[in-house]
């Protein structure tokens, strides 16, 4: 009897947080997947077996044209968080000494995600817009005539927000992988004579891999989802794959909005698998 | 560390700083506009100084209804957040031996984190639809929450349950203690001030999540639902100030789950 309470013990334990992912996840899911196969009479869903969805995502030039807008977002706002993740990491990590600094440092840069995102894209109004910061910076200094348009509601002000929301998502899995380093590693190359560069190229950037691994599948995901940002920053004209569902779904098309949902995901995991295939993670879980 | 105060150390520490620049900026412009005069809108420069427009969110207003949004975001939160911790406590206990299908859990989590939100969102969607149910922020809206939050939680308690010093529980069962007792008497004190802050960091991200719930909310909103309503309507910086209370309620939370996690570091560490 006591022994096999003990067996069945975790597994009871575990069952709500199971139960949880199956409600509102796992059967999610494969409901898109179910619908993504049922018809649509222009007012309701009606279940069936038909390729018509898939074919239409596949016919349309518009869906090539938003993966490839979709993709140039996911490329550039990956980019630009690895670009200041890791050199931001590497500093808390290398040259920031006094471990109560660098708690509190880290902790500055990652405050900022626990807020709304709404409220943090809404913060860059009165910084972009036309008659904002950097625009009447720009003029009083008489480098400009007239205000820049693209600051805001543009690709740019798309990519700066995105990069703004998610760079924690880069920077928390690089600075663990740096603090995980041996520092005895470092002593020891530069013992041997080895440069600054050539300890950060052979030591450091290998050892960091899984970590900037892990924040790149975290930028991925989010971005090929993305569908806020591209509104609010983007005014309208940009498109994006996530953008697209929202609008089918706002004109009750759910078996089509699931089919692309279904693409989204498979062309997501492809990515994620990518990732993988680059750079092993399992150590850092 | 490295070769200390070298160029290297100065430019990093000035790339440090313009990131932070980059990451508070725009929220101290919107703070300092929500002090904006009567007269004032929504760019710079101030004209004038006043309280009038922090007053002006409390008033009834023309497009929209704070207060009754924040409400329906604060139950939700704190549903969300106690939810979370009982569940991710109890996983995390189970966590701590290996067990069949641990791993599949495991992903199964990570995967709730890394999935596109929209796909949260338009799946739970269809499910109602199909169960002919009707959304509401406090079903649908929950759940799509809980698919947040709960990995979250769960990856900062398993850190905790690592730390966590098994001798205190195998005392406790030596002197006769049943499982229920020694985790009630025994572990559940020690980890308390950890739940807190779990709970408050949960917190934050129920109160504040946006893509999740914006599908499936139903017919009443959350507040950053609301807010995103008003973006497109509010043109006064009445938006800027209730920008800057709801940011500033949420920096209560974390600076609360961060001194809570401090506690229970300090008192494991003794």
């Amino acid at each position: 009897m006591l022994k096999s309470w003990k067996t069945i013990q975790p597994y009871a334990l575990v069952t709500p947080q199971t139960l949880v992912l199956v409600l509102f996840l796992v059967l999610p899911i494969l409901m898109i997947l179910l619908v993504s196969f049922w018809q649509f009479d222009g007012i309701q869903m009606i279940p069936g077996f038909t390729l018509d969805n898939y074919k239409s995502v596949f016919t349309s030039d518009v869906t090539l044209r938003t993966y490839l807008n979709t993709f140039k977002y996911v490329f550039l706002v990956w980019f630009f968080c690895l670009a200041i993740a890791f050199p931001v990491s590497y500093f808390l990590a290398f040259f920031v000494e006094d471990q109560k600094w660098q708690i509190i440092l880290f902790l500055v840069c990652t405050v900022p995600f626990w807020t709304s995102n709404i409220i943090r894209m809404i913060s860059w109004v009165p910084v972009l817009g036309k008659e904002g910061l950097v625009n009447s910076f720009l003029t009083g200094l008489g480098l400009i005539d007239q205000p820049i348009e693209w600051l805001l509601f543009s690709d740019f002000a798309i990519v700066l927000g995105m990069v703004h929301l998610y760079n924690f998502f880069m920077i928390a899995p690089i600075f663990n992988s740096l603090m995980r380093i041996d520092r005895s590693l470092i002593t020891a190359a530069r013992d041997m004579g080895a440069s600054g560069f050539q300890i950060l190229k052979e030591i450091i950037l290998p050892l960091a891999a899984p970590g900037i691994a892990i924040g790149s599948i975290f930028v991925v995901t989010l971005v090929m989802g993305e569908f806020v940002t591209v509104r609010m920053m983007g005014g309208g004209q940009a498109a994006s794959i996530g953008k697209m569902i929202q609008t089918q779904i706002g004109s009750l098309q759910y078996p089509l909005a699931a089919a692309n949902a279904v693409i989204l995901l498979l062309v997501t995991l492809l990515l994620v698998m990518a990732i993988l295939r680059v750079v092993d993670i399992r150590k850092e879980l | 560390m490295l070769q200390k105060r070298s160029l290297t150390y100065y430019l990093l520490a000035a790339f440090f700083g313009l990131f932070v620049l980059f990451l508070y900026g725009p929220m101290l412009a919107i703070f300092t506009l929500s002090f904006q005069g009567e007269e004032g809108t929504l760019t710079f420069p101030m004209k004038g100084f006043s309280f009038y427009w922090l007053g002006q969110v409390f008033q009834e207003q023309r497009v929209g209804n704070f207060t009754d949004a924040f409400w329906r975001s604060l139950a939700l939160g704190l549903t969300v957040t106690l939810l979370s911790v009982i569940v991710t406590v109890m996983s995390a206990l189970a966590f701590r031996q290996r067990f069949k299908g641990s791993a599949t859990l495991f992903y199964l989590t990570i995967a709730s984190l890394i999935v596109p939100s929209v796909l949260v969102s338009l799946g739970i969607g269809i499910v109602f639809q199909v169960l002919d149910l009707e959304t509401n922020w406090f079903t649908s809206g929950l759940g799509a929450h809980l698919t947040w939050t709960v990995p979250f939680a769960f990856l900062i308690m398993l850190g905790i349950f690592n730390r966590f010093n098994p001798s205190y529980e195998e005392a406790s069962r030596d002197l006769g203690a049943n499982d229920t007792k020694t985790f009630w008497e025994i572990v559940f004190p020690l980890i308390l001030p950890a739940l807190i802050g779990i709970g408050l960091l949960g917190f934050t991200l129920s109160y504040d999540e946006f893509t999740r719930t914006s599908l499936v909310s139903g017919q009443k909103n959350t507040l950053p639902l609301e807010i995103f309503g008003m973006t497109t309507n509010v043109t006064s910086p009445a938006l800027y100030a209730l920008g800057t209370l709801t940011t500033l309620f949420s920096f209560a939370m974390i600076v609360l789950a961060i001194a809570a996690y401090n506690y229970t570091a300090r008192r494991q560490s003794q």
